[in-house]
């Protein structure tokens, strides 16, 4: 096992390092010279001989991507140029809540996608199954941007239930569950945001189910009068493994992805961020802002190879 | 797995044998007997002729502005989807926004197929260390949420269709390129490769007949699921202002700028959606009904 | 195709019926296990290690051996399907791929082999026909006349070509799919052909059929065999002479009633004793091979056999027995240390 994790971590240093180096050349992608796109159109000659300084831009690429690689480490990732804060702490301010809606939409999708995917694996190919596999490929087929906007007529145009956009009050300090104010901001976004995860953690645990059940030692289980009950009991245990690490990568997924929803509802998250960046061409921002998403997807994806290698035991052996 | 016992010779059997259709005509066969694919495909077919014919279909220009005619109902003075916030006629807009809209799933995927699809064959023939190239490669752009990669690039670039289409390239390569490098290593290891290269042909001539025919039914399968992920992806990127720019009609782009309409005409907002779900759901059926059309067991 | 008649010699026969038709001389290949990111070697499998052997023309040689000892390899390496790391192969005086002698496409178009996957030996997308006809048409000859061939081949394999010829192999039975196997391998008009494992995955009733057809078709077409298999009473029953191999190397060779009835090596006699006989007076006193043949990533010292031998002694695991002929018998080769007197080994004297 421990050998495992020495590998692990062996074949993800290369792809983190491939990551930041996209992140890094993702300023030179941007047409025109690199220091207009990194910096204000109002900055001083100082400012500019000090960035230039810093990144050493007449340096060959290699050694800027050193340098650069070199602040990001020390938790540098330069000014945004629109509000001239650093930022590292633009994204401190957004991260927790782009964290809290995919954490509350994978959980949510979590009991409802184990529901549709062990019916439908129950009996597959009965007519339930091809009921939860059809409404699994309108909701790939579904732009969840377009339902948030969808949700947004309904529930706050023509019913006014709930709040359309923001966090509501002293919206990106703590979230508080108990708050009803706040509570009634984050149901939309969660409700969107979970459609897509319900789609694949049900046709994962679907698939899982429906093997064990196709299995022998279910008809002997059968055979020998074992309640239906104990049957499906031990088909859901089998499928938890595999449920759960697509549950984790859904989650990095969705921290990356949420950009859509989250500008749909002014949600100020990371995706929020990034919308704005994008809108006020603020490179800085967009490059910090993807490159800790990014990271964080590499991460949750190792987190989850190395649960699943931890349960399996075939694995183990590295 | 029941292996008939024939005697020997078996010369002149009494019954006669079902017809070989081969490969290609039993996934014919099977998709012309499934109405659902068909149907589906059909609606697609209608999509995409529409925003061909979008100049010839259009009741009205969908660049004429007006005033007076902003966010009206269907129906209302011809206009039958109604008009936009700029009073411009939705119908007309709709019909030309599909060409840009079709064009972001199509051709980046026709991009990837190409070039992941053409390295993932040269990784899978190859192995050894060309292989593991370009895998390593493709695994670190695997490490981006797919978003999140067409949202930096293009959002790096600029906006313009053009960045967008080059993002979306770049943001299928990895799995095209993934898919044919396991069909090509799945079949590379088949006898049948070796025995053709037994008989002393050419190369070029093992690769062509044996090995490209069974390789590309996964990769097309794959690549057609792709082309919605495509549609969906773009109208995202032209919904964050990163697609078309304005005045030109694009159902993501419309989907953005008429969400200020949401308060006067509701309907009005969700009608580009409606045309994204469309396709996207036309196209998925599509690639569903042709994946099972082709899982011949051999 | 009409067969070649027997007193007429073949034009492409070159040193006459005494010159064997292949010559290997101490032929290796060890795969290379690569592992880290940058893919370097970290261990090498000794799949084939020196191998020396020569068939005769119109003999069927028969190799056999556990799976994992390197048969297939050998078969794959005398196709020049996979590239040897050193030895010699010479085809009826030619060396194989030196520029004097043949090249290794003028190789292949004379021996050819038949697979033991029947099912993925065959290209699922082609009719069967198609694949018969692949190798002709790529050697220049006409689309209609290549295809004319292949049902002529079909039909003297006993498939019905106008029945089977269009089918695709999964219309086709194990046995019917492994006859147009041996069509497609004839194609060429080869005059040796591997069979590896060729009856090996096929039902009894249609092994002995397939097995009666491999021998017709060598007498018809005047052909040699390298007969390739697990199964020692069907090896016994085709074959001229039997090479009997253990983790890659040769370790008796010799006639095939000899090697049945007085084997050698330790090895062979495990072998024999352990299939299950059908006359108890023929069976061996010899206690069957136990547990799995070792690692041929790391092949034991010596004798390599000497991990699972009754008779180890200090000398085999310390020296490697050389191949040598064995008293009392023409033409009859162990590598056992038993058999040669000179080895130092407590029995080497007292068995013969």
């Amino acid at each position: 096992m421990l050998l495992h994790l020495q590998r692990r971590l062996l074949a993800v240093l290369p792809i983190a390092l491939g990551v930041s180096m996209i992140c890094f050349l993702l300023v030179y992608l941007a047409p025109g010279d690199p220091l207009q796109t990194l910096l204000p159109p109002d900055a001083d000659a100082e400012t500019v001989a000090k960035l230039k300084q810093l990144y050493g831009l007449d340096r060959p690429l290699p050694l800027q991507y050193l340098a650069w690689l070199w602040q990001v480490m020390g938790g540098d990732l330069g000014q945004s140029i629109a509000t001239g804060r650093p930022v590292l702490s633009e994204i401190r301010r957004s991260l927790g809540n782009t964290v809290l809606l995919a954490a509350v939409a994978v959980l949510i999708a979590f009991p409802l996608a184990m529901l549709l995917g062990t019916i439908a694996g129950y009996r597959s190919g009965g007519w339930m199954d091809r009921g939860v596999t059809g409404t699994a490929i309108l909701g790939v087929s579904l732009p969840n941007y377009w339902l948030g906007i969808v949700l947004v007529i309904l529930f706050s145009v023509e019913l006014g239930w709930l709040p359309a956009s923001g966090m509501g009050p002293d919206g990106s300090g703590t979230f508080n569950p108990l708050h009803w104010e706040q509570l009634r901001h984050i149901i939309l976004p969660v409700v969107t945001l979970s459609m897509i995860p319900v789609g694949i953690i049900a046709r994962t645990a679907r698939a899982s189910i429906s093997e064990v059940m196709a299995q022998d030692f279910v008809t002997t289980l059968r055979a020998n009068g074992l309640p239906e009950r104990r049957v499906l009991r031990h088909a859901v245990k089998n499928a938890l493994p595999s449920v759960l690490a697509v549950m984790g990568l859904q989650f990095g997924a969705l921290m990356g992805g949420s950009i859509l929803v989250e500008t749909v509802f002014a949600w100020p998250g990371t995706g929020f961020l990034l919308s704005k960046a994008i809108l006020t061409r603020d490179i800085p921002v967009l490059q910090g802002t993807i490159l800790v998403l990014a990271m964080i997807f590499v991460a949750t994806n190792l987190a989850v190879d190395l649960f699943q290698s931890s349960l399996d035991p075939r694995i183990k052996r590295g | 797995m029941s292996v008939t016992t024939t005697p020997a010779p078996v010369l002149a059997p009494p019954l006669a044998a079902p017809r070989s259709r081969g490969y290609w005509g039993t996934v014919g066969y099977r998709l012309r007997h499934d109405p659902v694919t068909l149907f589906f495909g059909a609606l697609l077919l209608m999509i995409i002729l529409s925003a061909l014919f979008a100049p010839w279909l259009s009741p009205f220009d969908p660049y004429k502005e007006s005033i007076i005619r902003r966010l009206k109902v269907p129906g209302y003075m011809g206009h039958l989807l109604g008009t936009d916030e700029l009073g411009r006629d939705m119908l007309s807009r709709l019909l030309h926004g599909g060409r840009i809209t079709l064009m972001m799933g199509f051709v980046p995927v026709l991009v990837a197929t190409l070039v992941g699809g053409g390295l993932g064959i040269l990784a899978g023939l190859a192995g050894g260390r060309v292989n593991a190239l370009i895998m390593r490669v493709m695994d670190v752009f695997y490490a981006f949420p797919s978003v999140l990669l067409a949202v930096a690039i293009s959002g790096a670039m600029g906006g313009g269709v053009f960045n967008a289409l080059l993002a979306l390239s770049l943001v299928f390569i990895p799995p095209l390129c993934r898919v044919a490098e396991t069909a090509t290593t799945q079949v590379r290891n088949l006898d049948f490769v070796d025995a053709a290269r037994a008989t002393g042909a050419k190369l070029h001539l093992v690769l062509w007949h044996h090995v490209l025919g069974n390789v590309l039914g996964p990769i097309l399968v794959y690549a057609s699921g792709m082309i919605s992920v495509g549609i969906l992806l773009g109208s995202g990127l032209s919904f964050l202002g990163l697609g078309v720019k304005p005045p030109e009609p694009d159902w993501g782009l419309m989907l953005n700028t008429l969400r200020q309409a949401i308060y006067v005409n509701p309907l009005l907002a969700a009608l580009p959606g409606i045309a994204i779900f469309l396709t996207s759901v036309s196209i998925n059926m599509v690639s569903d009904g042709l994946r099972s059309a082709m899982d011949v067991r051999l | 195709m009409s067969a070649a008649p027997l007193f007429l010699r073949d034009p492409r026969d070159v040193g006459g019926p005494a010159q064997p038709l292949l010559d290997v001389r101490d032929l290796r290949k060890h795969f290379p296990i690569r592992g880290g990111a940058l893919q370097r070697v970290v261990a090498k499998v000794h799949a084939v290690d020196g191998v020396s052997f020569s068939v005769m023309k119109g003999e069927t040689l028969g190799i056999v051996g556990e799976s994992g000892c390197g048969k297939s390899t050998l078969a794959r390496l005398l196709m020049r399907l996979v590239e040897p790391d050193s030895g010699e192969q010479v085809f009826d005086g030619e060396e194989v791929g030196s520029a004097r002698g043949i090249s290794v496409a003028g190789l292949r178009r004379q021996v050819q082999m038949v697979f033991q996957d029947s099912a993925s030996s065959l290209n699922p997308r082609m009719p069967v026909q198609g694949s018969v006809a692949f190798g002709p048409r790529a050697h220049g000859m006409g689309p209609a006349e290549s295809v004319a061939l292949a049902r002529e081949l079909l039909q003297q394999v006993g498939l019905n070509p106008a029945l089977f010829g269009p089918r695709y192999p999964h219309e086709l039975s194990g046995g019917q799919k492994q006859r147009v196997n041996i069509a497609r391998a004839l194609a060429l008009r080869p005059r040796m052909v591997i069979l590896d494992e060729a009856v090996s995955a096929l039902d009894k009733s249609v092994e002995a059929q397939v097995l009666n057809l491999l021998r017709s078709l060598k007498q018809q077409m005047n052909l040699t065999y390298i007969f390739i298999s697990h199964d020692l009473s069907v090896v016994r029953w085709i074959s001229d002479r039997v090479m009997v191999m253990y983790l890659g190397e040769v370790v008796e060779i010799g006639p095939a009633e000899q090697i049945y009835t007085a084997p050698r090596h330790p090895y062979t006699r495990a072998l024999l004793a352990s299939r299950p006989s059908m006359d108890p007076d023929h069976r061996l006193e010899e206690p069957p091979v136990t547990g799995d043949p070792p690692n041929p990533v790391n092949p034991p010292a010596g004798c390599r056999f000497h991990t699972r031998c009754p008779h180890a002694e200090a000398v085999c695991s310390a020296r490697a027995p050389r191949l040598g002929l064995t008293q009392g018998a023409r033409d009859h080769h162990a590598a056992c240390h038993l058999h040669d007197p000179a080895s130092g080994h407590s029995l080497a004297m007292v068995r013969h």
